[in-house]
């Protein structure tokens, strides 16, 4: 493999656009990568960086600008042909067969053969030929990929893309599900693969790594460019600021009068399981508390240990002063806890089944019935359009299928309401509704733990910010604090 | 390195194929002694030779539908394709000695269309393959059902060899299919469809975007499924000496899915393989030689089948279980304070 000169552009994106359903993501973004440069992607949480990799990487096309390599103007139909081209990119989710060899996943749909039959003998020789390359002779090619940890698939991954002689590499947040000592592989890859000519488009959300392995790094803030800059000549607070930063809006509804803070009504100490460690959380009556903090920090973990999913295994958890065992969401619901899921379709509805179904199946399920007399009332407060309680919720649009959602709670009468992302995906009205709602829930005494990826709703909302970093509390903010101290929190920039 | 290497624990190290082979000779010894025990001897020619004969015809069903299965389909169809096949062969042989070739080549065809015809309508028309080759079945039972009252066809003497001629204790039909497995394990481990079939059956979306032609290779192995069952039709005609339609109601269809996932494929596809059918298929065939050694009653007899197979999918599902364990990211340390109700210890993930 020729190393390219240093300046070397081998890739050249402009003014890409990219639309959903008439949203548009990505505003004419530019991006040039050079030959052996670790080259940055930041942003906040829909910031455009996924859909950008997502573009380059052949999955999605774009609906505007160009891309060039090598000076010449390709166009990926399909990750396929990205790959062939020399554009590999490596996932989250990793693309591979747990049941196969690593050598088998890396030349999967391209086996070498001879006399018309496999050749395993050579696919096995040129992958511990690539291993051997990257000094990782003790991985064995006919390994199966199940038996690798993480940092093991990951690597079957790179070894994949260079077996495509992959000249650009994109990889999505490759230290996210990796322990300590894998993360200095990581590096020492990523560096092997820097002199060797690569261009690396590395997403992460870690200030720390981009200032460690990064070149340069470009910055997205809602699917526009803000800039292109050396790592040398900017600092973390600058960077964080790139980030984050607009105008707040008069969008976020005052709290009610009459509110006050009250008693603690939950109270997690100490709370920890394999995901989570040392989490200390007191949600107030007539309060509401924001859990912030990166994806994969432990938020949404917070509130599958509530709700039984995966079961705090230490520490204590209390509602109302008294300790209580969460085994079970049917459990928690029984305590008094309500759970409005990040995921509506999957988790907060039967889709195919009515409103009014919907509507009292907590009830139902868990309190023996009682209570279904309140639904209509709780259904007409939110303000639920549909054309009545027979209808199917899969034919409602999102708002007011999270309208549903929220009766369905409401009428539960909880002590302690956690919205996991409350206001994901439903259109601005549904959210000012939502938002309202809240502040009156919060009102009557309901504590409320919202969970949320949206840094202007948690800096608009809540009373009090919780962030989270690596399964970890990072620190805690007042009302009022601004973004960039969340994200400084959220990113490790300082801990407070 | 400590980093990417995870050591499995020792009952994991053991493949499943080895895991299938010891437990054929963990059936063949309790099966030894418990006929022993009533002063037979499982091991003579006479059980041996039951014991092959019966491996035969399934292991051509459960060889082709081991194909399907790993590609993470399943054909239903297979019982009654072997009895259009076995009336196919005998109608067209005709008791002709010189029409076997021709016989043979007609079933070939005929098994291949309906094979291709199931892969097309799973592959292109999306349809669920449990639904898809059920109604294929019900297609052919319909036929046949209007068009032969009984037996049909005759086979001459010299194809009904391939039905009863013995090389020492083993039958010449038991060769063939031991030939037919070799073959077929070679084209899963040697050609690339058949790495393709681990692939599709694994995830259809990684094979997609590895560039893998996933219908293709779906409809090959139903033509593959198909002509596996047609050879066990043509099989069937060469015991019979003639065609049956009966043979869709001796439960091949079922036998066959039983043997692979006794086998240890995975029902879902992407893992398995033709050795370990084949140690299902003599499983089955070692139990129903032991049972009627013993003169277990009939129906007694399924209900133990059905026990060893769902015990046998237990221990293999055991096996599979903290496959998906999230990954942990503490658990190592001592807990900070201990709760005061002891929590139930959640897994922590064999991974670590």
């Amino acid at each position: 493999m020729a190393v390219a000169p240093l300046t070397d552009t081998v890739l050249r994106m402009h003014g890409i656009e990219k639309s959903f359903l008439g949203v548009r993501v990505l505003h004419g973004v530019d991006l040039d990568l050079r030959a052996g440069e670790v080259h940055a992607l930041m942003g906040e949480n829909g910031a455009g960086k996924s859909t950008l990799m997502k573009v380059l990487a052949g999955v999605y096309q774009a609906d505007a600008g160009s891309i060039e390599l090598d000076g010449r103007p390709v166009a990926f139909a399909h990750p396929l042909e990205a790959q062939q081209a020399g554009v590999s990119t490596v996932f989250q989710e990793f693309n591979l067969l747990p049941e196969r060899t690593i050598a088998e996943n890396v030349f999967l749909g391209r086996e070498p053969r001879r006399r018309g039959m496999v050749d395993a003998d050579r696919m096995n020789a040129d992958t511990a030929a690539l291993l051997d390359g990257l000094g990782l002779d003790s991985l064995t090619p006919d390994r199966r990929v199940r038996t690798l940890s993480v940092a093991g698939q990951q690597i079957v991954e790179i070894v994949k893309a260079l077996s495509y002689d992959a000249r650009i590499i994109s990889m999505d947040e490759p230290t996210a599900a990796l322990a300590d000592e894998e993360v200095e592989l990581l590096y020492r890859l990523v560096g092997t693969l820097r002199d060797r000519g690569v261009a690396i488009l590395y997403v992460s959300h870690r200030l720390k790594e981009i200032f460690d392995l990064a070149d340069r790094v470009t910055v997205l803030k809602d699917g526009a460019l803000v800039d292109t800059v050396a790592i040398g000549e900017i600092t973390s607070d600058e960077l964080v600021r790139k980030m984050v930063g607009r105008p707040i809006t008069s969008f976020f509804p005052d709290k009610l009068g009459g509110t006050t803070a009250g008693d603690v009504r939950l109270r997690i100490a100490g709370g920890g399981n394999d995901q989570l460690d040392g989490i200390d959380l007191e949600v107030r009556a007539g309060e509401i508390t924001a859990l912030a903090g990166l994806q994969g920090s432990g938020r949404t973990e917070i509130a599958h240990a509530l709700f039984g999913v995966a079961r705090f295994t230490r520490g204590v958890v209390e509602l109302d002063g008294r300790p209580v065992r969460l085994r079970s969401a049917r459990e928690a619901v029984r305590a008094g806890l309500a759970l409005v899921t990040e995921d509506r379709k999957a988790e907060g509805l039967a889709l195919n089944q009515s409103v009014a179904a919907n509507a009292r199946l907590v009830l139902d399920a868990v309190l023996g019935g009682r209570g279904t007399k309140r639904i209509p009332g709780i259904l007409s407060s939110l303000e639920l359009s549909s054309r009545g309680g027979d209808q199917e919720v899969r034919f409602l649009s999102g708002g007011n299928q999270q309208k549903v959602v929220l009766a369905k709670w409401l009428a539960t009468d909880p002590a302690v309401m956690v919205l996991d992302e409350p206001t994901r995906g439903i259109d601005v009205g549904a959210k000012q509704k939502v938002y309202t709602l809240m502040r009156e829930l919060s009102a009557w005494g309901v504590a409320i733990l919202m969970i949320s990826s949206e840094l202007q709703e948690v800096i608009g909302m809540a009373d009090r910010v919780v962030v989270l970093r690596d399964g970890r509390i990072a620190g805690e903010l007042p009302a009022g604090s601004d973004e960039e101290s969340v994200m400084a929190l959220a990113t490790g920039q300082e801990t407070a | 390195m400590t980093a990417t290497t995870t050591r499995p624990r020792l009952s994991r190290r053991l493949g499943s194929t080895e895991l299938v082979y010891a437990a054929l000779l963990g059936v063949l010894a309790i099966g030894a002694v418990l006929v022993a025990v009533r002063g037979g001897n499982l091991f003579g020619t006479a059980n041996l030779v039951d014991m092959l004969t019966r491996s035969s015809l399934l292991g051509f069903v459960a060889l082709g539908q081991t194909f399907v299965i790993l590609c993470g389909s399943l054909d239903l169809s297979v019982g009654y394709v072997m009895a259009l096949c076995s009336l196919i062969g005998a109608t067209t042989m005709a008791g002709d000695p010189a029409k076997v070739p021709l016989g043979i080549a007609a079933v070939l065809v005929v098994a291949a269309g309906i094979g291709l015809l199931n892969g097309l309508i799973v592959s292109v028309l999306k349809v669920n393959p449990f639904i898809a080759t059920l109604g294929m079945g019900l297609v052919i039972k319909g036929y046949l059902d209007t068009t032969y009252k009984g037996p049909a066809g005759e086979v001459p003497s010299s194809f009904q060899q391939f039905g009863y001629s013995r090389i020492g204790f083993l039958p010449v039909s038991t060769a063939v299919m031991l030939v037919a497995v070799v073959l077929g394990i070679l084209y899963l481990r040697r050609t690339r469809t058949g790495y393709h079939m681990f692939a599709v059956g694994g995830s259809a979306e990684v094979a997609r975007l590895s560039g893998i032609r996933t219908g293709r290779v779906v409809v090959m192995a139903h033509v593959l499924c198909a002509v596996a069952a047609g050879v066990a039709g043509l099989l069937v005609a060469a015991r019979f000496g003639t065609g049956s339609a009966l043979v869709y109601s001796s439960g091949y269809d079922l036998d066959s899915i039983a043997a692979v996932v006794l086998g240890g494929t995975l029902l879902m596809g992407g893992r398995g393989g033709i050795a370990g059918t084949l140690g299902g298929v003599l499983i089955l065939a070692v139990l129903d030689t032991v049972f009627n050694i013993l003169q277990v009653d009939p129906f007694f007899k399924d209900v133990l089948r059905g026990v060893v197979i769902i015990a046998a999918v237990a221990i293999y599902a055991r096996r599979q279980i903290d496959r998906k364990a999230s990954r942990p990211r503490f658990g190592n340390g001592p807990p900070p304070e201990p709760a005061p109700d002891p929590p139930v210890p959640v897994g922590q993930g064999a991974d670590r």
